[in-house]
């Protein structure tokens, strides 16, 4: 238990039904790391979050954030928690009846009721600039934005309230590759900038190379290996052999070293 | 900025040409720091320098209000001089600062006069009527050009769809209907028999009950109940079509979705909305009956003689040739607000919504008008 870690998972049983996901999962994020989750399709990453969060309750095993034990309190009951964790869902998850600025007004509202009015917009303006928003995206409405503009809008609710950590499920799913670029970017740079610990899930090999410090695979219901990317393509596991050195990876590797 | 411990109140100290930011800047102290920025002297000739020496934290609403501070001071709120502090604090307050707008600056909403804006609202709820009534007429034809299409070619007929929906639509709301139609001729029986005791004419009760409900309660109330129970689904049902973008992919595959989705549901509702009117009629007449015997010492007997002596064909049809036009008005509205439908989740309900109310003044609109139309013709 320590500020060294902000996130630990120990041991970390979860079922559905008779299905077990995961088999004593044991994992620990950093403070100040980007640390890149990846794995097949199917072996759990999002349940992983979903868990962490306190959206899924674990079967057995202990989730500790920043050195408090939260295993047995769901999400909503976790108080002070809650404002120090962002967390952007797969499709932004943005409320569909409220413009941008409202979406991201809405936790700074829940969690701060009495603070002016001028300077909550103004709080909320300057995360929706901050997460690469032109200013007149402030009120639209989710439905009139494209995907990339969903996970901006996304990235900008959950940066809010400031969080010290961020969990983002493929943020770069559906988009084009120059857009995920940019957004890997954005990412990263905010990360630094804002000293933010990210727990990021993803398929896509570049934002593996270009934004995380240290990558976690999973499999088997386990974390495989937890390292940088060069202990992690070491590994003699056949799927980390295929997916790091088949022709995406060598080529994701390669325009790194560029 | 990384632990949320107590800390020392904000605050800010003048210490010659620097001022000093104390404490932690963020957001619970939001209004104790605005106050302390209120009482800053404005600007002095000697320049000033915003030292971070002391500051503790500071978050997000702490940059805003570090720009508020500059700007008041007459220093220039992106790039402000500051002094000390912790490097990366600075490199994250800049990167802050950058996209940080004026307090000020947020864009308000114009003040509205009272009378220009009822005058305003007035002249859009007129527009928008106008185009909802241009909307509807062009959708209309557009289902009786496919209709007609279809029934040239009645291959092109798809029957599972159609008998799916005369289940959703007709079978399923026999109870509903039926029961509605009888409570209602039970209190119009009621009613007549009251107001008729008074001349001793509650013999009329009969032909009261008869004939309202054979032109105008069972087609009417049949209808309105159709009106919020399947107009509401269709809109519901296409929404959730649309919002998917099935609509989309049904076209792009090159196929018909008027033909495929309102065809079928306009067909069923045609097909059932007479049979549940006739249903509706003999409910209430049923009803009245049980409350004419039961009320008025009338024998059974005499309210079935009197009932076939009284009953002419014509209210039969009057009310029948309505059932057609209203299922049509139904159903166009119920697909045609589906296909309104955009993106949200929020926008089903208020499109449901609008197909209800608009179906139901429909049916009782030209209810209305058939009523004056059939006077004129003297049926
Ligand atoms: N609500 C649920 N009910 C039943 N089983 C579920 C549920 N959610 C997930 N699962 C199962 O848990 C397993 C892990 O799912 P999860 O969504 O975490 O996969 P993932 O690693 O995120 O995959 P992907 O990369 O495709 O998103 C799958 O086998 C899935 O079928
Ligand atoms: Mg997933």
């Amino acid at each position: 238990m320590s500020a060294e870690h902000v996130v630990e998972v120990e041991g970390l049983i979860t079922r559905f039904g008779t299905v077990e996901v995961h088999r004593g999962l044991s994992l620990r994020l950093r403070r100040g790391e980007i640390l890149g989750v990846v794995g097949g399709s199917g072996t759990g990453k999002s349940v992983l979050m979903r868990t962490i969060l306190g959206l899924k309750r674990p079967d057995a095993g202990r989730i500790v954030l920043f050195g408090e034990e939260v295993t047995d309190r769901p999400a909503g009951t976790r108080g002070l928690l809650e404002q120090r964790i962002g967390v952007l869902f797969q499709d932004g998850a943005l409320f569909s009846s409220l413009t941008v600025l409202e979406n991201v007004l809405v936790p700074i509202r829940e969690f701060h009721p009495d603070l002016d009015d001028d300077l909550a917009r103004c709080l909320a303006r300057l995360k929706i600039a901050i997460a690469g928003l032109q200013e007149d995206a402030a009120g639209k409405y989710p439905s009139e934005l494209s995907g990339g503009m969903r996970k901006r809008a996304g990235l900008a609710r959950a940066l809010a309230l400031d969080p010290e950590v961020l969990f983002l499920d493929e943020p770069t799913a559906g988009l084009d590759p120059i857009t995920a670029g940019a957004f890997d970017e954005l990412v990263r740079t905010l990360a630094k900038a804002l000293r933010l610990t990210v727990f990021l899930i993803t398929h896509d090999l570049d934002t593996l190379y270009r934004v995380c410090d240290r990558v976690a695979v999973l499999g088997e219901g386990k974390v495989l290996i937890v390292g940088t990317l060069e202990e992690v393509e070491a590994h003699p596991n056949p799927w980390i052999q295929r997916y790091f050195l088949g022709p995406r990876g060598r080529a994701a590797a390669r325009a790194r070293m560029a | 900025m990384s632990h949320r411990s107590e800390s020392p109140p904000p605050a800010l100290l003048r210490e010659g040409d620097r001022i000093a930011l104390i404490g932690s800047w963020t957001l619970e102290r939001a209004a104790r720091i605005r106050a302390e920025i209120e009482r800053m002297p404005r600007p002095s000739e000697s320049p000033l320098r915003l030292s971070l020496e002391r500051l503790e934290r500071m978050d997000s609403a702490g940059a805003i209000l570090l720009a508020e501070l500059a700007s008041r001071l007459g220093l220039d709120p992106r790039h402000p001089p500051l002094e000390g502090g912790d490097p990366a604090l600075v490199h994250w307050l800049q990167h802050m600062l950058a996209a940080c707008k004026p307090i000020a600056e947020a864009p308000r909403l114009p003040g509205r006069d009272p009378a220009t804006w009822l005058l305003a609202h007035v002249g859009r709820a007129t527009l928008a009527i106008l185009r909802h009534a241009r909307e509807l007429l062009g959708f209309f034809g557009l289902t009786v050009i496919t209709l007609l299409r279809v029934l040239v070619r009645p291959s092109r007929l798809r029957l599972t769809p159609i008998a799916h929906h005369i289940e959703q639509v007709g079978i399923d709301a026999v109870p509903l209907v039926g029961l509605l139609s009888f409570l209602v001729g039970a209190v119009i029986a009621f009613l007549g028999a009251t107001v008729l005791k008074e001349f001793a004419a509650e013999v009329y009760t009969v032909e009261l009950v008869s004939f309202s409900f054979l032109r105008e309660f069972g087609v009417l109330l049949a209808a309105i109940l159709l009106a919020g129970r399947t107009a509401s689904a269709f809109t519901a049902q296409i929404g959730a079509m649309k919002s998917h973008e099935e609509i989309d992919a049904m076209r792009v595959l090159g196929l018909d979705p008027v033909e495929l989705l309102v065809i079928p549901r306009l067909l069923a509702l045609v097909l059932v909305l007479p049979m549940l009117a006739f249903l509706a009629a003999l409910a209430g007449i049923v009803g009245g009956a049980i409350v004419a015997v039961m009320s008025l010492e009338m024998s059974p007997a005499l309210f079935v003689v009197r009932f076939w002596d009284t009953l002419e064909l014509r209210h039969v049809w009057v009310g029948l040739i309505k059932a057609p036009v209203f299922a049509l008005i139904i159903a166009v509205i119920g697909c045609l607000q589906g296909f309104k439908v955009t993106g949200s989740a929020e926008s089903v309900g208020e499109r449901t919504t609008s197909s209800v109310v608009q179906a139901i003044f429909l049916v009782i609109l030209f209810d209305a008008l058939f009523a004056v139309f059939f006077m004129e013709i003297g049926m």
